[in-house]
């Protein structure tokens, strides 16, 4: 088992100076990047520290030790980490911080599986915190291919370097966090053979997002939403998170994982939860996260007879993208000739609670789809009483909320008008409020937040043992009940809004068009 | 791309009427554009200031905000003038929307702003917040706005009397949240005298701050006791009164335990604001920030006299970036501006 973390510090005292600063004071903290020199690492993450460099808020003492396999002297990786920054960070670098960032970075080279090497790497954190005059906190970021989450798990235990009782060890990791149900399991096993869980963020990076966060923002601090946010007012939900593009580069990643894995089990299984949970008693981690695990717990896994009836996959065909021919998926490189692979799923599920009982959430996404587009579409049920004519117009159509995350973020309702005229017809109008309009400020990259709150102990947007686990119970089934299926895949026209197949999943409803 | 509307002799009715014409024209053309709706901004200033005006609210970038009403003084004037633009900052892209920003420029005499409330009422965004700000002077006219704005923006460092300047932050706090410049430059340190004594082994020390010492630009004494009264009503000090002699304020807080030395010591620097603090604890232990390339240089001295510097990170804002913040801070709340203003105050009376 894990050693026992030491206690909260907040148990002396506040400290009474961090009233009413928007910037919360961050432990002093030396950070490890596993897979440093990788894509995730160069265009997200050395950014995102930048920018929280730029803006002053990574904590006053801070270092950040890079390790791959590759062995090079520090300067090398600083150069790496420099060109990384100059060329994805979200605003232009100002040299001096800069210099100043890099100037605390360091590097070790070794292969991950090399359990003796992490005594290299305990060397330097002992050595920083020496420079530093005392201990700093430490946090282990895993932005590593999947399968060396648990050898560089257990490798930290071995080298002593889970646990210290004077500060606080914290662990992030990466999606996915297990790529089944059985793997995820055998992988928090390692991970809590290690850890606390409250020394564990696992990232779902969607959370650091501010449109996604403001889901909660809309339905919790509006009261006039709250009365139809249910079974007897709402017909259906529909999540939708479709990309205009093709897999592009990511083969060898996209044709293991499929937009089931890539994107379903985390990402829109995580909207799912937002608008379905129960409010929070409070904004704290875990009372937030109690809620969205139990409405994760209300969906029932599909039977293998049942997949076939809630779900479609499909594979894009050649076609249009942005007016161009493009080929399709078994013609992407890398892809093999005879891949089953999804770039489409559909899937309709259902909250089985008093909330929720009888309120079909279908969830879609796909590759190379008409538009670029993430939105939460809640169609409401129709007036119970026309009276109204309707010839000569659409007439009277049922309300629909539509909270789209990108890419204009913002939210738009659907209501009957009068057409103006002599005659009482009705069409639908849209009564749209964006998020671009009345908020000036550009939002930080969901990185930035992300980090940062890993370094302060708050968990809130970080995904729960438990929620990971529930989310997979959810998708599991189905990936064996498609790997058990030997039917032809469903295919669809790049270009277009998807396969028929997922029409007659949504029938009676329809899909929000895209 | 701008749309414009100007008249001479007009009347806010006029005025109003030509902005909702103008939306719709717009939008007829645009189906993209978005009006920006996060807040009315009502600057107040002399017409030959309006370059200087226009370039500083350039220069805050995201932060401008969505209505901006012009007040250009013009002595003598009796008639009312204005100009009306409306546009966007951005060129239009495919799929994306355009977020439009307007501009009202009236040019008006002084009889004009004995009765500025009735004349901006018709032209504010009814239901936003609206923000009066007046850069060189002018007070009774913000004085007349006082129930209609919600904010208002001042630089107390304006003010050569830190005394006076203070009070009429005080008294304009009584209607209006005041977002004071001189107060936003003291944030980042602020935030790292916070953070300097956040972990649970310094939070101690908190109690045991023996004297403070400010180096500030010669004109930034405001955020200097600003950052004094700050300390003292977080940390539940008496704030005593500070006496000027031999080029430095210098002066005394309290508390049951102990005296708390304050000095705050003019500094030639470039940019207005804060150029260091340091913290003196009784057991000898000190904490200094001071301004340095790429950020703020934290040095710590040990009860044991060992020493360590090192930098903290930070990109400096400029005075664009203090006033787009300040137009920022408008919509937000910070509880603890009031109660430092009021220990200020006492420490210069």
């Amino acid at each position: 088992m894990a050693v026992d973390v030491k206690p909260d510090p907040q148990s002396i005292g506040e400290n009474p100076l961090i009233e009413g600063l928007e910037r919360l004071p961050v432990p002093a903290t030396t950070l490890t990047i596993f897979g440093a020199t990788g894509d995730l690492a160069h265009r997200k993450l050395l950014p995102a520290l930048y920018n929280l460099a730029h803006e002053g808020a990574l904590p006053e003492r801070f270092n950040l030790i890079g390790i791959s396999r590759r062995e090079m002297p520090d300067d090398e990786f600083r150069e790496l980490a420099r060109n990384a920054i100059v060329k994805y960070s979200r605003r232009e670098t100002d040299p001096t911080v800069l210099e100043g960032l890099l100037g605390r970075v360091r590097y070790v080279g070794f292969s991950f599986d090399d359990v003796a090497s992490y005594a290299k790497l305990k060397k330097v954190i002992e050595e920083l915190d020496e420079e530093g005059g005392g201990k700093l906190n430490r946090a282990f970021y895993l932005s590593t291919a999947p399968e060396f989450f648990p050898v560089i798990v257990g490798a930290l235990k071995e080298a002593d370097l889970n646990y210290d009782a004077d500060v606080d060890v914290r662990c992030i990791i990466e999606k996915p966090f297990g790529t089944d149900l059985e793997s995820a399991v055998e992988l928090q096993a390692v991970v809590e053979h290690v850890f606390r869980e409250n020394q564990v963020y696992r990232i779902d990076h969607y959370l650091g997002k501010e449109t996604v966060q403001n889901v909660m923002a809309f339905r919790f601090a509006n009261f006039m939403f709250e009365p139809v946010w249910n079974r007897n007012y709402i017909e259906n939900i529909q999540i939708t998170a479709a990309e205009d593009i093709g897999i592009g580069t990511r083969a060898g990643y996209y044709d293991q994982a499929g937009a089931l894995r890539d994107l379903v089990q985390n990402h829109m299984l995580q909207l799912l939860t937002l608008v379905c949970m129960e409010p929070p008693a409070s904004f704290e981690a875990d009372k937030v996260r109690d809620e969205k695990v139990k409405v994760l717990q209300s969906i029932t896994p599909p039977t293998p007879e049942e997949v076939r009836e809630c779900t479609v996959r499909a594979q894009y065909t050649a076609g249009d993208e942005g007016g161009e021919d493009v080929g399709g998926y078994l013609q992407e490189e890398g892809v093999p000739d005879d891949s089953r692979t999804e770039t489409y799923a559909a899937i309709k599920l259902e909250v089985h609670n008093w909330r929720w009982a009888g309120v079909p959430i279908y969830l879609r996404t796909g590759k190379r789809l008409t538009r670029k587009v993430t939105e939460i579409a809640v169609q409401l049920k129709p007036v119970p009483h026309l009276a109204f004519q309707s010839h000569g117009s659409v007439g009277v159509q049922p309300n629909q909320l539509v909270l789209t995350m990108q890419p204009n973020e913002g939210v738009s309702l659907s209501l009957g008008a009068k057409i103006p005229g002599s005659s009482m017809r009705i069409r639908p109008v849209n009564m749209e409020f964006l998020y671009g309009s009345a908020f000036m400020s550009q939002s930080p990259e969901a990185y930035e937040r992300l980090i940062m709150d890993a370094m302060r102990g708050e968990a809130t947007l970080f995904t729960r043992n438990d929620e990971v686990i529930a989310q997979w119970s959810i998708i599991d089934p189905i990936l064996k009940a498609w790997a058990a299926d030997d039917e032809p895949l469903h295919t669809y026209e790049s270009g277009t809004a998807g396969p028929k197949a997922a029409d007659e999943l949504i029938a009676p409803h329809k899909w929000r068009g895209l | 791309m701008e749309d414009l509307w100007r008249e001479d002799d007009t009347t806010p009715g006029a005025i109003e009427a030509a902005l909702r014409r103008m939306f719709v024209e717009r939008h007829k053309e645009e189906r993209a554009y978005v009006p920006a709706r996060v807040m009315n901004m009502v600057v107040i200033a002399d017409r030959e200031f309006r370059g200087e005006v226009e370039n500083r609210l350039q220069r805050v970038g995201r932060f401008h905000p969505s209505r901006l009403l012009l007040v250009l003084v013009d002595p003598g004037r009796t008639r009312l003038a204005a100009s009306v633009r409306i546009g966007t900052v951005d060129a239009p892209k495919s799929g994306s929307i355009s977020v439009g920003r307007e501009r009202v420029s009236l040019l008006v005499g002084e009889k004009h702003l004995k009765k500025l409330d009735t004349i901006l009422d018709p032209l504010v965004v009814t239901d936003l917040a609206t923000m009066v700000w007046s850069p060189h002077g002018y007070p009774e006219a913000v004085d007349e706005l006082r129930q209609l704005a919600q904010i208002a923006l001042l630089d107390s460092q304006d003010e050569q009397d830190v005394e006076r300047a203070l009070a009429r932050a005080d008294s304009l706090s009584h209607d209006t949240y005041v977002v004071d410049l001189a107060w936003l430059r003291s944030t980042p340190w602020r935030e790292r005298i916070a953070a300097a004594f956040d972990s649970p082994r310094r939070r101690p020390d908190l109690k045991a701050i023996s004297a403070v010492t400010v180096r500030h630009r010669e004109d930034s004494l405001a955020s200097g006791v600003l950052f004094c009264g700050w300390l003292a009503s977080r940390l539940g000090w008496e704030p005593g009164a500070l006496s000027q002699g031999r080029g430095k304020w210098t002066g005394s807080a309290h508390t049951r335990r102990q005296d708390i030395r304050l000095t705050l010591e003019p500094v030639e620097m470039s940019s207005p604001g804060l150029a260091g603090v340091t913290i003196e604890m009784a057991s000898g232990q000190t904490v200094s920030l001071d301004r340095s390339p790429g950020g703020l240089r934290a040095s710590r001295r040990e009860r044991d006299g060992t020493e360590r510097a090192w930098t903290v990170m930070g990109a400096s804002r400029g005075e664009g970036g203090i006033l787009g913040e300040g137009v920022r801070q408008a919509l937000l709340r910070d509880p603890t501006y009031r109660p430092a203003l009021k220990s200020a105050e006492a420490m210069v009376v």
